[in-house]
């Protein structure tokens, strides 16, 4: 590790201990927000985890996160809670491995399609199943509050920062931007390519699944309509993208202003908030290509700034 | 007797009813420079890929140091040893140069990562005459220069064969010079290499031997002046309006 690599790690060790205290200054409104923004940070992440260096656009974070609304709904009440997460993550793995195998194999825009319809067929296989036994949606009624949420978010979203940096440094890592810069070269040098798009897939869907079971609680009453939602998969890329996926903290850099922004419209202006997400888009496209991150490593090269 | 690293037999490959290379069967021993020559779309590139295993062949055998590769995946295959470059050039456009290198040398044949990995490309970029251009984008290069990087690149699995696929087309004249020294010094470091060519002139200064194709069958095996000097091989490329 180098003196840049320490540094970096107290100053994020420093951030996450601020913002692990601000359940003790509100636990009302602005812990909401902090919260939602918490839950974005680690799907758009960990979606860009592997999205950014394959350029695959996965439409599959409904799919997982989901799947981890339904085991914390069905497994609550019968299984210690600590391990429904743990649970989620496996199924989500899981999910994104059989997937993966599947779909990676396709070109980029039959990989999205795909990926849409995912969140629709677990669905409809929910709702199935749901049918059978004879319910429609499910109480998710617990004793965990928001804090407990937000923090249970919190250690998540940093675990996905290590994982990300810990890729970042390794063959793996390495392997997958060759990937996303030319798969034809990856497979002459020797890399297996489904295998490394498949193994970092599976992180992303662990991670989505994981948050899902996190969140079950907030919402009470979940049901598959909700819980499956397309819109979701939507904001994680465009607040992935709009931050940037070139850098690990790229997406947080689109969490922050996205989340605040779509907060204010739908207190305001409750139907617009699609057109946000249209707005934003056409910003990326037209004006942030490669995002703020893009932005920031351009502005740096303008101006000749030195390091990193 | 020399080693056989590579044995190709009766090899054939279609694509729908066009037949792309038919029944070939060749052999390249240690340390030799063999030459696959012929016309436009006589099936020289189509015979390289499924060496390094871009698409299995549709029928016969390859064997790399007695081990079977036909049909394996094409990473496989690069790590049992077989390394190549491309008819049109393949870089990777958001790494460095050195990390282009790198590529090569972390999956590859012998792998080496880290500190290892980049001072052995480091050396190579030395080698292919690279040494003062390490750190610029890949952008910027000038195109002999993206082939002397691709060359990098392949030489860092440290192959048991290397497959050069037109590696000197569209160079000019000065570079071309550059070029087939380079190459020759390749083959004087006792490498053993494929070399698809047009350029008659490397053909005849590098290659120990030379494969001739036309519509995808061999017509002729030898050394470059005999095969060159064959009645059916100028037919073959006068037919074809190339300059032999
Ligand atoms: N992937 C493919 N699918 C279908 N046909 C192909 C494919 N690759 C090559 N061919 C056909 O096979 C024949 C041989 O092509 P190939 O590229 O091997 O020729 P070549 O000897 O390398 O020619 P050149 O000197 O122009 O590079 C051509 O008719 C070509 O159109
Ligand atoms: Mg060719």
């Amino acid at each position: 590790m180098s003196t840049r690599d320490i540094r970096n790690l107290i100053l994020s060790a420093l951030a996450f201990g601020v913002v692990a205290l601000l359940p003790f200054y509100d636990t009302g409104y602005i812990l909401s927000i902090a919260t939602t923004m918490a839950m974005f940070t680690v799907l758009a992440t960990s979606w860009a985890l592997f999205s950014g260096p394959t350029h695959y656009i996965s439409l599959a974070t409904a799919a997982f996160f989901g799947l981890g609304t339904f085991v914390t709904g069905y497994g609550f009440q019968t299984m210690p809670y600590w391990s429904l997460p743990l649970i989620a993550a496996v199924l989500g793995a899981g999910l994104a491995g059989l997937v993966g195998m599947v779909t990676l194999r396709l070109s980029g825009v039959y990989f999205v399609i795909f990926t849409l319809g995912l969140a629709e067929l677990v669905r409809q296989l929910v709702t199935w199943v749901q049918n059978r036994t004879g319910q429609r949606g499910m109480y998710v009624l617990t004793s965990i509050t928001e804090s407990h949420i937000y923090w249970q978010l919190l250690g998540m979203a940093a675990l996905v920062f290590l994982v990300g940096w810990l890729i970042g440094r390794s063959r793996l890592g390495f392997a997958l931007r060759i990937i996303g810069n030319d798969e034809t070269v990856a497979k002459h040098s020797g890399i297996n390519t489904a295998l490394a798009k498949v193994l970092l897939f599976m992180v992303s869907g662990a991670a989505a699944a994981t948050v899902g079971a996190m969140l079950a609680p907030r919402y009470i009453y979940i049901e598959p309509s909700t819980a499956f939602a397309p819109l979701l998969s939507f904001q994680v890329v465009i607040m992935a993208l709009l931050g940037g996926t070139g850098r690990l903290w790229g997406p947080l850099a689109g969490v922050i202003p996205f989340t605040l922004l779509w907060e204010f419209i739908s207190r305001h202006a409750p139907n617009q908030t699609l057109l946000l997400l249209g707005l934003a888009f056409l910003l990326i496209v037209y004006v942030l290509p490669g995002g703020v991150v893009g932005l920031q490593a351009r502005l740096k090269r303008r101006f000749g700034q030195g390091g990193h | 007797m020399a080693r056989v690293v590579l044995e190709v037999r009766n090899v054939t490959k279609r694509f729908g009813g066009l037949v792309a290379v038919n029944d070939m069967s060749f052999d390249v021993t240690e340390h030799e420079v063999l030459g696959i020559i012929g016309p436009n779309g006589s099936g020289k590139s189509t015979m390289i890929n499924m060496i390094s295993g871009t698409f299995p062949p549709s029928a016969g055998m390859i064997r790399l140091n007695g081990q079977d590769v036909a049909g394996k995946p094409a990473h496989r295959i690069a790590q049992m040893g077989v390394a190549r470059t491309f008819q049109l050039v393949r870089l990777l456009p958001e790494l460095s140069v050195i990390e282009n290198v790198v590529a090569g040398a972390a999956f590859g044949h012998r792998r080496r990562w880290k500190a290892e990995a980049e001072r052995y490309a480091e050396s190579l970029l030395e080698r292919v005459g690279l040494g003062a251009v390490m750190t610029v984008p890949v952008s910027s290069l000038t195109y002999i220069n993206t082939k002397r990087v691709e060359l990098a690149r392949a030489l860092a699995c440290e192959p048991e064969v290397l497959l050069l696929d037109e590696w000197l087309a569209g160079l000019n004249p000065t570079e071309l010079q550059t070029g087939i020294e380079l190459i020759r010094s390749l083959r004087e470091e006792g490498r053993t290499v494929i070399l698809v060519e047009h350029v008659m002139d490397a053909i005849r200064s590098l290659c120990d031997r030379c494969v001739v194709m036309s519509s995808g069958t061999k017509i002729a095996e030898g050394t470059p002046a005999d095969v060159l000097s064959d009645a059916e091989v100028i037919r073959a490329y006068l037919g074809a309006d190339e300059d032999a």
